[in-house]
């Protein structure tokens, strides 16, 4: 892992907010969003329908489109260069070149009426000035890249002739064609059966030890995560509830959602013989509130949750492990830290994404935080107005709750 | 549904409630006149008891699905028999089916399309005490109440229409449904694969209190290896029509036998990111039902497969002769699919395309030993000849073993553990110490 030569992580997403507008509502897909990822880094995103992963990438990727906003406050910068400044002009240019994006469909993109070749000759031409005889013989190059067998004739096939794995290959070549610095992965091995997932995992993962490239990875599998991952953003209906490395987050997980999240795979535990389960659904995105998202199926709840939204706090061991609930620093009586993240929503309101980080804890209260506060936390506060958000992408779970 | 620590009660009895002897189903799916069938269950054998949960395993195509339904006569078996409790139910039809599907449910896997959105949950929970007249209207209507409590639901919901609930109680009324008429047995086809990790655990322990309560009898179909693990006690591993191993399920986890199931097993990422796994990838996809290879149905695949005697190559070489046989067999089959016949006939002809190029790109880095070389020579002869049926026949006879040819039995490889596959004869090194031959980490000895 490296930074570019400015200091700059490749990504870096501050304070995200994706809005969607309906007739009555607005609904916060995504609210309030920062990580960043390093060359070479994986970074994974969990989170069940409805937790805004989808929509996290497809701000990134320049894809939300109306009735959907990003709105002002965001910053997604890569290399240094703010995207949510760009025109839908400029932004093609940097979608399918410098960020490239594999989905769990393949066939979404996919055109099913052109050979694979053609789809990456295009690629070719249009972000690495190729042409002809040079562009095809590229597109056979990378399709063995990412293993696909007897490619020379293969290049000359319809999507449609490919079997799942090979058209995920398939398009993966294509980002491949543009040279990316960031591939986003959205699901990109659900679809698929374990075998098939085992040989794109172990792609992937080639890939990016060839190329240096930075990943995000998004999935709802934490076994997955386990493996891909170098840190992890757990989210949960619109938010970053907890970030750490991927041992760490195992290991040590804060959140009473990581925590639940974690104990509700099954096998995980093969020894309990009812799994441990969260209460309810996912929230749906029609409240609209300030308060800890979590609260309505969080078993640590308590009556302050309903009405304060819980900031970043460190935590664990590591020193780039943050959660936000009211719970945290742990070494802290539960009075002062609702206090503090009280306070720390009405000072910094919507504006704000610096980081509520040990420093901003008055010096006695910190005695856990202390060692671990490291100068340049990677910890960003939530903005603080906590509105319940869902993912509006293509899979949301249940519109309508009725509990 | 509450977070409850029920003791288990097993309701397993030993008693063999569904018995499948040698069933095949075959089908024909509307492709080429005068094509291969598919082959979705080529020969298979197992017995479920009564009150156990039963899961099969295996990637999507390996006809696990079309088992399932052939089980309780959703598909109807091409040959073999199906017993339950005793009668056959292959042989059943009219009447007799009727009055017997009452004793067979089945819950669906996506509870979205599977339930009918123009009917309230009510009339979908009754439909079934409809069709088969249970009790008077209004006993029907208290029975659809009880079974909305029995799976965690409101009475008030009975006049909710389906699109008004999420996923996970979607499927609490899939549930409700299957068991309206009381039934013994019930094949649950991917019950949980569309739902969040949450709401997954919910749904499990819903069917394993149901099946305390009712003593029911689960045929669990998924392709979810920890779900599977979690909830079944006997589990069936599946591949290409075939049952590969089968065994209970924790032993069968812990010490698997079958080249199969370890290589399967071994592809599951764990939630765990300290543990390193020892992986064994298994190359190309399967192959086509329609056209299963001859002998051992995972021969194309397979890690440890059994190599001729008179051929001595290196690993590396082997595994680059199993690459360009994939390489043939698949264009020995686009040269049969229409695609290519309408490519032929708009002027490509791709199968007589560079036999030297395909030589090359699979064996440039690699030396071969010399017979090797001719061999593979002699069916790239056969490629530029137009003719990729008869290179691919070649390879088979030059390079094909006993796995190739020869139908594998299945061997008692530990207390009621079965594996379908040569390595376990007497005569052959066993395939735990034949992938550790050739270079893959196992646990076991
Ligand atoms: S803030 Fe309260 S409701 Fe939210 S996760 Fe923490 S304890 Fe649970
Ligand atoms: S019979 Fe041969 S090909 Fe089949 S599983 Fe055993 S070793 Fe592998």
């Amino acid at each position: 892992m490296s930074h570019t030569e400015d200091g700059e992580p490749l990504l870096a997403v501050d304070n995200l907010r994706t809005v969607f507008h309906s007739d009555k509502e607005e609904i916060r897909a995504v609210d309030g969003v920062s990580f960043d990822i390093e060359r070479g880094e994986t970074l994974g995103i969990v989170g069940e329908s409805g937790s805004g992963k989808s929509v996290t990438a497809r701000s990134i990727m320049g894809l939300v489109d109306s009735p959907g906003e990003i709105r002002e406050e965001s910053s997604i910068r890569l290399d240094g260069r703010e995207l949510t400044a760009l025109s839908e002009k400029q932004y093609r240019s940097v979608r399918g070149g410098d960020i490239a994006m594999v989905f769990q469909d393949p066939l979404s993109s996919l055109n099913p009426v052109y050979t694979v070749g053609n789809q990456i000759i295009e690629a070719l031409e249009l972000h690495r000035d190729m042409e002809g005889a040079e562009a095809k013989s590229e597109a056979i190059e990378l399709l063995r890249a990412v293993g696909i067998p007897d490619a020379a004739r293969r290049v000359d096939e319809f999507p449609h002739e490919f079997s799942g794995g090979m058209r995920q290959r398939a398009v993966i070549a294509m980002a491949l064609a543009c040279d990316p610095d960031l591939l986003i992965c959205d699901e990109p091995t659900t679809a698929l059966d374990v075998t098939i997932q085992a040989q794109i995992l172990d792609l992937l993962q080639e890939i990016q030890a060839k190329r240096d490239i930075g990943i995000m990875f998004i999935t709802h599998d934490m076994g997955v995560i386990a493996e891909v991952a170098d840190r992890v953003a757990v989210m949960y209906a619109g938010e970053v509830v907890e970030q750490a490395p991927v041992e760490e987050l195992f290991a040590n997980p804060h959140h009473p959602y990581t925590q639940g999240l974690l104990q509700s795979i099954p096998g995980r535990n093969p020894s309990t013989d009812r799994l441990p389960t969260i209460e309810g659904d996912v929230p749906t995105p029609h409240e609209s509130a300030s308060y800890c998202r979590f609260v309505s199926r969080c078993p640590k709840g308590f009556d302050e949750c309903e009405r304060v939204h819980p900031a970043h706090v460190e935590v664990g061991e590591s020193a780039d492990h943050t959660a936000a609930c009211l719970l945290y620093p742990e070494d802290m009586p539960t009075d002062d830290t609702v206090t503090q993240h009280e306070e720390n929503a009405d000072q910094t309101g919507v504006e704000a994404d610096e980081a509520l980080s040990a420093d901003d804890w008055p010096a006695e209260r910190r005695k856990a935080s202390e060692d671990t506060g490291p100068e340049d936390s990677d910890a960003r506060a939530d903005g603080g107005h906590g509105h319940s958000a869902g993912d509006t992408g293509g899979h949301s779970e249940g519109g309508g709750s009725d509990e | 549904m509450s977070e409850s620590v029920v003791d288990t009660v097993s309701h397993q009895t030993g008693e063999t409630l569904v018995d499948v002897q040698d069933l095949k189903t075959y089908y024909e799916d509307g492709g080429l006149l005068g094509s291969d069938p598919v082959k979705a269950v080529d020969g298979v054998n197992f017995e479920i008891a009564r009150g156990e949960t039963f899961g099969l395993v295996g990637e999507s195509g390996c006809g696990k699905t079309t088992l399932g339904r052939t089980l309780i006569q959703l598909e109807t078996a091409t040959s073999g028999a199906v017993s339950f409790d005793g009668t056959d139910i292959t042989e059943l039809s009219g009447g007799d089916l009727k009055e017997w599907r009452r004793n067979a449910q089945m819950v669906f896997q996506d509870p979205e399309s599977s339930l009918n959105d123009r009917m309230t949950v009510g009339e979908i929970i009754r439909e079934p005490l409809d069709v088969h007249e249970q009790g008077t209207a209004r006993e029907r209507r208290e029975k659809v109440r009880t079974l909305l409590d029995q799976v965690g639901l409101m009475p008030e919901h009975y006049y909710r229409y389906p699109h008004q609930f999420s996923g996970g109680q979607r499927q609490r009324i899939g549930i409700a449904r299957a068991l309206a008429l009381e039934p013994e047995f019930v094949v649950l086809d991917e019950p949980v694969s569309a739902l969040d990790v949450s709401v997954q655990a919910q749904i499990l322990n819903l069917l394993e209190e149901l099946q305390e309560e009712f003593g029911l009898t689960y045929l669990f179909i998924a392709h979810d290896l920890s779900v599977v693990r979690h909830i079944c006690d006997r589990v069936g591993v599946m591949y290409l029509g075939n049952l590969m191993e089968v065994g209970p399920t924790e032993q069968l986890f812990q010490s698997p036998e079958n080249p199969y199931t370890r290589a399967l097993l071994s592809a599951i990422p764990e939630p765990d990111p300290t543990v390193q796994v020892d992986r064994i990838t298994l190359p190309g996809s399967p192959p086509s039902p329609r056209d299963p290879p001859e002998g051992c149905p995972f021969a194309t695949r397979c890690p440890v497969r059994i190599r001729p005697e008179d051929i001595d190559a290196s690993d590396a070489v082997w595994d680059r002769i199993r690459e360009f046989r994939d390489v043939i067999r698949e264009r020995s089959r686009a040269e049969q699919s229409v695609g290519e016949r309408l490519k032929e006939r708009l002027g490509f002809d791709t199968a007589l395309a560079d036999s030297e190029e395909i030589v090359e790109e699979e064996f440039d880095d690699v030396t071969l030993p010399p017979d090797v070389q001719e061999h593979v020579e002699q069916a790239a002869t056969y490629l530029s000849d137009g003719d990729p049926d008869a290179a691919r026949a070649y390879l088979r006879e030059v390079f094909g073993g006993q796995c190739d040819t020869e139908t594998p039995q299945y061997y008692d490889v530990d207390d009621r553990q079965m594996s379908f596959c040569h390595r376990h004869a007497q005569e052959h090194v066993s395939p735990g110490e034949e992938l550790r031959q050739r270079g893959y980490d196992t646990h076991d000895g």
